[in-house]
């Protein structure tokens, strides 16, 4: 089993992601450089998180036709398991493989801090091994998080239980005053129709140690390592 | 030669933030009387083309797929014969 990590200019998470999953984790994990076409046969996919291309024209707008990301929309599209997370999620709604977009933050700010977030739904390859209404503190550290969707895509989401994770106080209730971006229904995290592509603002990432303050983003990763293993066995 | 202007605005159901707080402080500015301060991108583009209509095309093309982000924005674009320039 192999992890890739895609690193676009101005990726700034990857390093991160990396040490998570190879030494936190302990899974085979490889860098994927954004010029290449060689996904290097790996089993799933990080969109790490960043400023890819200087955030330039919009976030993700142009790491979305690096060469890369055109195999990873096909790796996508073929059922392949893809998380990106917080620029990497800016970068799979622009690229369309997640709907709706992220928006400037409702108070123009900066947001660098820890936030917590519940577990919506635990049956995706991204929360198999987290409970429903588990509450997990996670950092946020973004300018564009603003979910934004259209009210039938919402409503689509909603109903079909693709809000994986939301925004809430420390006791997991989902209220406006937890909502740290004005995110409609305090969305955190979404997956496609199919399942295996999750975008998430929060930054598991750096939650994986007690050193970092926090090792709640280690079941995310355990989740989809867990889910691997099936498909192998 | 052709010379093309994309406008980038943020839907108008969006709430644009910039341009709320730019409006804000024009009002402490003792601006009173402005509103609906709106903050979008203007982008300009040279196209080679055989005609305007060819110009207008490409143009249409690289704001919906590159310039725009359907979503959140709304694009409008005009497309004019650029002026020979002079031999030196």
């Amino acid at each position: 089993m192999k992890i890739g990590v895609v690193v676009f200019p101005g990726s700034n998470c990857d390093h991160d992601a990396y040490y998570a999953l190879k030494h936190e984790i302990g899974v085979d994990t490889t860098f994927l450089f954004h010029k290449e076409h060689d996904l290097q046969d790996v089993d799933a996919i990080v969109l790490p998180g960043g400023f890819s291309y200087g955030d330039y024209l919009r976030c993700g707008a142009i790491a979305r036709f690096s060469p890369i990301m055109r195999e990873v929309v096909k790796f996508a599209q073929s059922g392949g398991p893809v998380i990106g997370i917080c620029n990497g999620f800016q970068i799979l709604c622009e690229a369309g493989l997640l709907p709706g977009a992220l928006l400037r933050n409702r108070d123009l700010r900066f947001i660098s801090k820890h936030i917590h977030i519940r577990v919506v739904n635990n049956r995706t390859i991204f929360t198999g091994e987290l409970q429903d209404g588990e509450i997990l503190r996670i950092p946020v550290a973004h300018g564009e998080g603003n979910y934004h969707a259209d009210a039938d895509v919402l409503q689509q989401l909603h109903a079909e239980g693709r809000i994986v994770f939301q925004y809430c106080d420390p006791q997991g209730n989902v209220t406006e005053e937890a909502n740290p971006n004005g995110s409609q229904f305090n969305i955190a995290g979404i997956v496609n129709a199919k399942g295996n592509v999750l975008g998430m603002m929060p930054h598991p990432e750096r939650a994986c140690s007690p050193l970092l303050g926090s090792t709640d983003g280690l079941g995310i990763f355990r989740s989809i390592v867990r889910s691997l293993e099936i498909v192998a066995a | 030669m052709f010379k093309a202007e994309v406008k980038v605005m943020l839907r108008s159901a969006i709430l644009d933030v910039q341009g709320k707080t730019v409006e804000h402080s024009l009002h402490s500015l003792g601006y009173g009387g402005v509103g609906h301060v709106r903050i979008g991108k203007h982008i300009t583009l040279e196209i080679e083309a055989e005609n305007l209509q060819e110009a207008e095309r490409i143009a249409r093309e690289i704001s919906r797929q590159v310039l725009s982000n359907p979503v959140m924005e709304d694009f409008e674009v005009t497309v004019h014969e650029a002026e020979v320039e002079e031999a030196r």
